[in-house]
């Protein structure tokens, strides 16, 4: 089995081919979105070198849950997502940082959910 | 303006590779505006002839179900150029496909000589996705017409022993 470090260096190493920015700048907690402005259509460029440098597969919407706070989900109110919206995140997503977007829970900041340390223990679950 | 830019396929091996070939003619008229005096085939559209290989060649993976659309380009570099009277191979690998979209790796060469190359990613939408009407068709969507491509040479399915009979 990989090591943490070995997971981080080779998603490092994706992210810096996938979004075209520089290794320094991929550090455990940046976000893909604010921080290495990652748009829409990236992260399916980088699920796509996941399973290839990883040699795993990830079937659609595991790493990146898709319409979870549109607002028909009944998950979002107010501009915030709900408890159930909460629990539902946690379900979904065991490999994001939950309890800290569950502090402030602004529909506007889940992007911040999605960080290289993300990514990475998303990895190394896929590893066992 | 037909939104051609290869001229024919020369190798089809479905879900895996494909080869292409542009022909770059001075009677095109785009030529003699890149550059005035000094023709030479526009880096864009060499991206657009990679984009059509490695697209059709998604496209039938899936039999043409969905519309395969550019989405990004990771990677380009250009290396040499190619003017008037070479003949671009496109050669393009599938790297990946599912059910949202797919990636291709795609050279193009001058006979030994190494033009360009590139990685494309490509996204799947249904006809009847809404983003769909957003896009300019004619530029970005592998219509059915394109595969039009697929049939150039093949008279009666064979476009050789047709000549040759």
């Amino acid at each position: 089995m990989a090591s943490s470090e070995e997971i981080f260096e080779k998603v490092q190493e994706t992210l810096v081919d996938a979004l075209g920015v520089d290794d320094d700048e991929v550090t455990s907690e940046a976000t893909l979105i604010d921080d290495l402005g990652a748009e829409s259509i990236d992260f399916l460029d980088i699920v796509f070198r996941l399973e290839k440098n990883f040699d795993i597969k990830i079937p659609r919407g595991e790493l990146f849950p898709e319409n979870l706070a549109n607002a028909d989900s009944g998950f979002v109110a107010d501009g915030k997502v709900t408890e159930d919206g909460i629990a539902q995140l946690r379900e979904k997503m065991p490999h994001a940082d939950v309890d800290k977007f569950a502090e402030d829970p602004q529909v506007s900041k889940m992007s911040d959910m999605f960080t290289v340390d993300m990514i990475c223990k998303f990895t190394a679950s896929r590893l066992g | 303006m037909r939104w051609y830019w290869v001229d024919k396929f020369i190798e089809f091996n479905s879900g895996v590779s494909a080869r292409a070939v542009k022909n770059v003619s001075l009677s095109e008229e785009h030529m003699h505006d890149h550059f005035p005096g000094f023709p030479v085939m526009p880096a864009s559209l060499m991206i657009e002839g990679m984009a059509q290989t490695g697209g059709i060649l998604l496209g039938e993976k899936n039999d043409f179900v969905y519309n395969v659309i550019l989405a990004k380009v990771p990677k380009v570099e250009f290396h040499s150029l190619a003017c008037p009277g070479d003949q671009l191979i496109y050669s393009a690998t599938l790297e990946n496909a599912s059910e949202e979209g797919g990636s291709v790796k795609v050279t193009a060469t001058v006979e030994d000589r190494l033009v360009a190359e590139a990685e494309i990613v490509f996204v799947h939408l249904s006809s009847d996705d809404p983003q769909l009407s957003r896009i300019d068709q004619k530029n970005f969507v592998f219509r059915m017409n394109l595969l039009d491509i697929l049939n150039v040479g093949k008279i009666d399915g064979d476009a050789e022993s047709s000549a040759t009979a």
